[in-house]
């Protein structure tokens, strides 16, 4: 019989703690730091808003891009909060959350099979490099360091470009890391950008939870809003996860061939999602600033935590993850991760699952409330000194 | 009011059992801060007292509560002040409200039997010369006090690691 599945998926590796995962989900018992997504329910306004819609019979599909409506907040909300602009009609589109987005924009932007290149800094979220591989890209990893709290230099941006370059994907602020990128690193990135003529992937999904200033997005920097794609969505910001609400704004060339794809894959966003979405984009500012206050309480709360097990961390100012160093353990993470859930019955994420340079890290989330976090952060201090006591 | 006593206020109107040390790092001020404000408001009224949320029910206390609506005659220069001292005064009283709407005063009452509370609206309340009218409510149940859920305890539904 013939091999019924493709080489490129079979060689494509799981996310590498795939086993620790199982592990972790199959405990009941154990305390978790390890989610990544908010702890709040979604308000009740914006899942009102959902109930109502489909009381009302709103279940049929909207335009393949999206309600009208939903695209023209969007639209607002983005020039209010980042003064950027785009035109709802044709440089905007919903998508099945964030994640749909970054592999859309991917395979609408590579040329497969000719080794087009796709930076990817890690640590970083998960699935893009699968996605650069899927799309035919080869993915090209831009190493960050701890030394720069994480961030993208223009010069580390320099050093991986090559004539086969053609995006950069841009996850900031940082899943694991928590790192931000400031208005100052994004013009320095911007140069280089233009200078090389390469196209942004900027992954802006945590942007409402930026602790320092407001997010600045890299397409609102002068002459950057033609070759970026913005993504974003209502996941983090608005505790809508299992709503699977994203989208994508960029040149209209790019939108036109994402929604092509979009409309084959897809058809459309969840009707009732984009309903909801509606009011929370509308009506939900108030929201999104009580629950980052919550975040950065429970921020300052982790980084005061560490200083004080004497665990190097540098601050993270955005996304609601922190991203302690444990090699002083000589330990794998994922040797470190698993004998703390044995040992300890607290579930954290090895770094190394965020790409080879997360090695030596942790990533803990601070999506729990401060109760959960003490308890926990008790579990890891005793943890912490038993291991140096042994040494 | 400044940012730091709304940032104070807002979080210990939920836990006023923080420690004082912990919850300077949370807000990020620092402690000798957070003391001298937390004192000034406490001089000023503005912090009032703390209280603990009990649900009684789940003791062998007895006890029962009633709102009661009191309709009054308004005193000429006093206006109502004067008759809500009157039963504010009486220690079974637990809350007394200025009302919009249908009725003037708000009542919470606190006893431990039903007869109890009767006596007290038909002996004391409506007895008072301002006092038009009273129409009392028992609470038969609590189920969210003070901003607390009292039925459910939180679960986390969310998987234990996600990436």
């Amino acid at each position: 019989m013939r091999n019924p599945v493709a080489d490129q998926v079979v060689n494509m590796k799981p996310s590498g703690i795939r086993k620790f995962f199982d592990i972790v989900n199959e405990m009941s018992d154990a305390i978790s730091l390890g989610v990544g997504e908010p702890d709040f329910d979604t308000p009740w306004h914006i899942r009102d808003e959902g109930i109502y819609s489909l009381e009302k019979g709103k279940t049929f599909y909207t335009s393949n891009s999206g309600l009208l409506e939903l695209r023209e907040e969007i639209c607002k909300y983005l020039d209010r909060r980042f003064s950027v602009k785009y035109d709802p009609k044709s440089e905007v589109i919903i998508t099945v959350g964030g994640s749909e987005a970054i592999d859309v924009g991917l395979r609408a932007m590579i040329n497969p099979g000719v080794g087009e290149e796709v930076l990817i800094p890690q640590p970083s979220y998960v699935s893009y490099e699968p996605c650069a591989i899927l799309a035919g890209a080869k993915p090209v990893i831009i190493e960050l360091k701890n030394e720069n709290d994480f961030r993208l230099t223009a010069q580390e941006l320099l050093d991986a470009i090559t004539d086969k370059t053609k995006v950069l994907v841009l996850p900031f602020p940082n899943n694991p890391t928590g790192a931000i990128l400031e208005k100052s690193d994004l013009e320095a990135i911007a140069k280089v950008c233009i200078e090389k003529d390469i196209y942004v992937m900027s992954d802006e999904i945590y942007a409402e939870l930026s602790y320092k200033d407001d997010h600045v997005s890299i397409a609102s920097i002068p002459g950057m809003k033609e070759r970026t794609i913005l993504i974003n969505g209502f996941s983090k910001s608005y505790a809508m996860t299992g709503w699977r609400l994203g989208y994508a704004c960029g040149p209209k060339v790019i939108i036109e061939q994402m929604t092509k794809i979009h409309q084959y894959a897809i058809m459309c966003a969840p009707t009732t999602s984009q309903y909801a979405a509606v009011e929370a984009i509308k009506n939900g500012d108030d929201d999104v600033k009580e629950m980052r206050e919550a975040y950065n309480q429970r921020r300052r709360f982790l980084v005061n935590a560490f200083k004080e097990m004497n665990l190097p961390c540098f601050e993270p100012f955005g996304a609601f993850y922190i991203f302690p160093c444990i090699a002083e353990f000589g330990m794998t993470s994922e040797e470190f991760c698993t004998r703390f859930l044995m040992e300890e019955k607290v579930a954290v994420v090895p770094g190394s699952a965020f790409g080879d340079c997360g090695e030596g890290f942790i990533r803990i989330s601070y999506a729990y409330s401060i109760e959960n976090l003490k308890l926990a952060i008790g579990k890891l201090k005793v943890f912490v000194e038993r291991l140096r006591a042994a040494k | 009011m400044n940012d730091t006593r709304l940032k104070i206020l807002t979080f210990i109107e939920k836990n006023s059992r923080v420690d004082l040390k912990e919850l300077a790092v949370i807000l990020g001020v620092d402690e000798a801060t957070v003391v001298a404000e937390l004192a000034a408001m406490e001089a000023d009224g503005i912090i009032c007292g703390y209280h603990t949320i009990i649900d009684w029910d789940k003791t062998a206390a007895e006890k029962v509560s009633a709102m009661i609506e009191v309709r009054v005659t308004p005193q000429r220069g006093k206006g109502f002040d004067d008759i809500a001292e009157r039963i504010y005064k009486y220690p079974e009283v637990t809350s007394v409200y200025l009302m919009s709407g249908s009725f003037d005063l708000m009542v919470m009452l606190e006893g431990r039997t039903l007869k109890e509370v009767s006596s007290f609206v038909t002996d004391k309340l409506s007895t008072l010369d301002t006092v038009i009218s009273t129409q009392t409510n028992f609470i038969l149940k609590k189920y969210k006090d003070h901003g607390t859920i009292l039925e459910k305890k939180y679960e986390d539904e969310r998987m234990m690691v996600t990436p």
